[in-house]
């Protein structure tokens, strides 16, 4: 019997709506709950668990106690083996490398793990190449190539992998983001290692594709674009994060936040690096407009480093009134995927399913596929 | 450098002259030709010739030409000319997408040397220039029998032009409807990318379509796209990748019903001569080079001439003139009240008129048809043997045959050597071949390379092009750094090249040269 272990890193994902770009450190933690953030790790696990309790009966879960993995394990119908035990009520980096070379221990055949970049570097310390790990997206910063693409891409890649369809395994980097310069607008990922991944394009993420010197003018000109259609004085601009989107602030000579959400309205700064409750007051019965970029190599347009904007936010909005920008380039890059939306909301996922017309540069459009 | 019999393979080395720049060997009072004075007799019935150009457009210094003898002049440009792959006025097969087939030498000397040709004025009454608008009253129903549609001109100094003119055409169309709201061109990524940018130009937004798994077009993108802003679609079949896309009238279909219209990029016809037509997949305008499958030169080798043809509902927008023939002579019709205008001066480029009537005249109607049936057969000839290198792949469709030209893929020899398609291209100099095409921007398949042997190489000439890809794929396994440094046998060696993005690192011209090198 097939035997699989499933650590979730409860806190992962804390961060992102409450705009704190990242929930490294007892402190973001702590701020980001008295901001009113939930994590987003156990609600994400459940759902790739969910997928993977289709082949339950033949295989053999083990986990860790509470948050880590057995309260997700047992709401997706698993009654796992549990191992360990954790010390403090709030869960740390130690807890999660401790659990990892435990399963490795245990003689696991594929790693399952909920977080974002830095539980890939937690995992990668803990496990290195020992065994295959797989990654379900739950982090506000994926970089890594270690992860999924989506949660329900974890679980059904998980199943070919333990069911024997996928005897592949691709060497995949675990890339990083210094959360403090994030913070403060530099953005430098870096390679901490690799895990071992199965081998499946169509569900596991590649590492996010730098920008090539040819896209710079394409750059401008979708900036030129997006500028170009402000008529409207009374309409809420929503600038979601990344180099991209910041390029039009800067052509508009306003201030912006790389890795956080500004909002104009009549081409001036009406609020910087805003959180989701923020935002809604901002536009709740106004109009707006969404503009946000795909992450290159990976295709999420929401969901990731952007879940200020949240569901009931793109609600609001309405599906019609996103703006998506990007290059050729980075279209190409992502190899005949669709764009991939990942709000966290199923049913929303699925009405901004379907195509959009995704600007690339002045007066020039690329009509793409968008799904989930 | 004989060519070893068994691996096909020669020593080889390019021609390399260590030559001056032409501005570099000047010396100051040195003349080619000396300019004699006008006779007494005629200034004197003249006066100052120059005195008609207006002050203010008259140079104040003389221009930095270098001043050079006759002798040394012809000395450099010859030692330049020997610094090619041997080719003089038409390229290798591997530019593919471009269709660079051998330019038979007959209609380059007819062109070139026939008084009828180079000793005529454009302006010279059409009575006596009665044989060249013969060619093009035929040509033009050689065209019209080729694709099916009812009139053409042959106008447009090249595809980008042909295609905008086409561009032009369809939005008179819709004014004359009284229709002015559409602005939108629907194009695909794989189609000729002048598809997308000449409707740009044209004023139009342009929207594109990337391709599906089996690497059409999105249908359903398209079908997304497609509204009443919809002016027309601007797609090639096959594509880049050389796939026929056989529901190709479905796209058309769902164009025609939003009231769109349908021009089709025939710059290559190289796969579908005599065997497929515009007019039975429902487009309504199309485009031929005659650059390329009508066997004119190209490529900086020769001017260009972009064939449009259109459905007899789109003649009256047609730029004027329009040569007719009265059943007893050919004669010059500027009556389209409604036409867009000229796109370029008189009638165009006659001496690619010229080639592409002899080259159609020599083939005949059957040889046309196995002038497709041939590049076909040459590609996938071609194709089963690169497919075999280590390395190689190719993308889309698999199973699936592909016409004239593949779309190859070294992407597994850039993961497994480090050694990418550039790599591989500069390499090929060293063999005596002449670099491939990779891909038009974005590179949608990675690391790609496109050959198309057209119908001009024989077998042994595909069997020498794929022993040296072999050979150069396995240096790369063997020694990736070895081929990442080539050209060793090249008149130049390996130089970093500046992107053609980088303006502030590229020089065009001397002065420029001279201006950048001293920053």
């Amino acid at each position: 019997m097939k035997k699989l272990g499933v650590i979730v890193n409860p806190i992962a994902g804390i961060g992102g709506r409450v705009g704190l770009k990242g929930s490294d450190g007892i402190e973001i933690v702590r701020m980001a709950r008295e901001l009113g953030a939930r994590p987003e790790a156990p609600s994400r696990a459940v759902v790739a668990l969910k997928i993977v309790s289709r082949i339950k009966d033949s295989i053999q879960v083990i986990t860790y106690p509470n948050g880590m993995g057995e309260d997700e394990c047992r709401q997706a119908g698993f009654s796992p083996k549990v191992i360990g035990s954790i010390r403090s009520e709030e869960t740390t980096p130690g807890d999660t490398e401790k659990a990892a070379q435990q399963m490795v221990a245990e003689g696991v055949d594929l790693l399952l793990f909920a977080g974002g970049d830095g539980t890939a570097r937690n995992i990668y310390n803990a496990v290195r190449h020992k065994v295959p790990a797989l990654g379900i997206p739950a982090g506000v910063k994926i970089h890594s190539a270690v992860y999924a693409v989506t949660p329900r891409g974890a679980g059904e890649v998980a199943v070919m992998f333990l069911e024997g369809g996928l005897t592949k395994n691709r060497v995949a980097e675990v890339m990083d983001i210094d959360e403090d310069a994030f913070r403060n607008g530099l953005i430098e990922a870096k390679l901490y290692g690799t895990l071992r991944v199965p081998e499946e394009s169509r569900y596991v993420q590649s590492a996010k594709s730098g920008g090539l010197q040819s896209e710079k003018d394409a750059l401008q000109g979708m900036a030129a674009e997006v500028i170009g259609s402000m008529h409207d004085e009374e309409c809420y601009y929503i600038i979601g994060p990344g180099t991209t989107t910041r390029i039009i602030m800067n052509n508009l000579g306003l201030e912006n936040t790389l890795l956080g959400v500004d909002v104009v309205r009549n081409r001036h700064l009406v609020a910087k690096d805003v959180a989701e409750n923020q935002l809604m007051d901002l536009i709740k019965g106004k109009r707006a407009k969404i503009v946000v970029t795909v992450i290159g190599g990976q295709g999420h347009v929401f969901g990731r480093g952007n879940q200020q904007i949240s569901p009931r936010v793109i609600r609001e909005v309405g599906r019609e009134n996103i703006i998506v920008i990007a290059t050729k380039e980075k279209l190409a890059s992502l190899k005949g995927k669709p764009l991939l939306v990942d709000t966290g909301d199923e049913a929303l996922n699925e009405e901004l399913s379907g195509y959009m017309r995704v600007i690339a540069g002045y007066t020039d459009y690329v009509m793409y596929k968008v799904g989930y | 450098m004989p060519r070893d019999k068994h691996t096909l393979l020669r020593k080889f080395h390019q021609a390399r002259w260590d030559e001056d720049m032409i501005f570099e060997m000047s010396v100051p009072g040195e003349r080619g030709v000396l300019v004699p004075r006008a006779e007494n007799g005629i200034r004197a019935e003249v006066g100052d010739s120059t005195s008609v150009i207006p002050d203010q457009l008259r140079r104040k210094t003389p221009p930095a030409l270098p001043e050079v003898n006759q002798l040394r002049v012809v000395r450099h440009f010859t030692r330049l000319s020997q610094e090619t792959m041997g080719v003089d006025v038409t390229a290798d097969m591997s530019m593919a997408t471009c269709t660079m087939k051998y330019s038979p030498k007959v209609q380059e000397h007819v062109a070139a040397r026939h008084p009828g040709m180079t000793e005529v004025h454009p302006l010279q009454d059409e009575g006596t220039i009665q044989g060249i608008l013969e060619m093009y009253y035929k040509l033009e129903q050689f065209l019209k029998e080729i694709s099916g549609l009812d009139y053409f001109c042959f106008q447009p100094g090249g595809g980008a032009q042909a295609i905008f003119t086409n561009a032009c055409i369809v939005r008179a169309y819709h004014a004359a409807r009284g229709d002015n709201n559409r602005t939108e061109i629907i194009t695909t990524i794989f189609s000729h990318p002048a598809n997308a940018g000449a409707p740009a130009t044209a004023g139009y937004k342009v929207i594109t379509l990337m391709p599906d798994e089996n690497g059409y077009p999105d249908l359903e993108a398209m079908r997304a796209a497609l509204s009443q802003r919809t002016a027309g679609i601007f797609i090639t079949n096959p594509e880049d990748t050389g796939i026929y896309n056989p529901r190709i009238d479905e796209y058309v279909s769902a164009a025609h019903a939003v009231g769109a219209l349908c021009s089709y990029d025939q710059a290559n016809a190289n796969g579908l001569l005599g065997i497929a037509r515009a007019k039975e997949s429902g487009f309504d305008l199309c485009h031929f080079n005659l650059h390329k499958t009508f066997s004119a030169p190209h490529g900086c080798m020769g001017p260009a001439t972009g064939a449009i043809g259109v459905s007899k509902e789109l003649a009256k927008f047609l730029p004027v003139p329009q040569v007719k023939f009265d059943g007893k002579s050919y004669s010059l019709h500027y009556n389209r009240p409604e036409s867009i205008g000229r796109v370029r001066s008189f009638l165009g480029n006659a001496p690619l008129i010229l080639k592409a009537y002899a080259w159609i005249m020599q083939h005949g109607a059957e040889g046309l048809r196995e002038v497709a049936t041939c590049s076909v057969l040459n590609s996938n000839y071609l194709e089963k043997k690169v497919r075999e290198i280590p390395g190689v792949a190719v993308w889309y469709a698999p199973g699936k045959r592909r016409l004239e030209q593949v779309r190859y893929c070294w992407e597994k020899l850039k993961a497994d050597t480090g050694v990418g398609t550039e790599d591989v291209k500069r390499r090929m100099a060293d063999y005596g071949l002449q670099h491939y095409w990779t891909s038009h921007h974005p590179w949608v398949v990675p690391e790609p390379f496109t050959l198309e042997p057209c119908e001009s190489y024989s077998k042994d000439d595909i069997d020498e092009y794929v022993a040296i890809l072999r050979q150069i794929a396995r240096e790369a396994y063997e020694d990736p750094e070895f081929v990442k440094n080539a050209p060793y046998n090249s008149t130049i060696h390996k130089i970093p090249a500046p992107s053609i993005n980088e303006p502030e690192r590229i020089a065009v011209t001397w002065r420029q040269y001279t201006k950048k090198r001293l920053k």
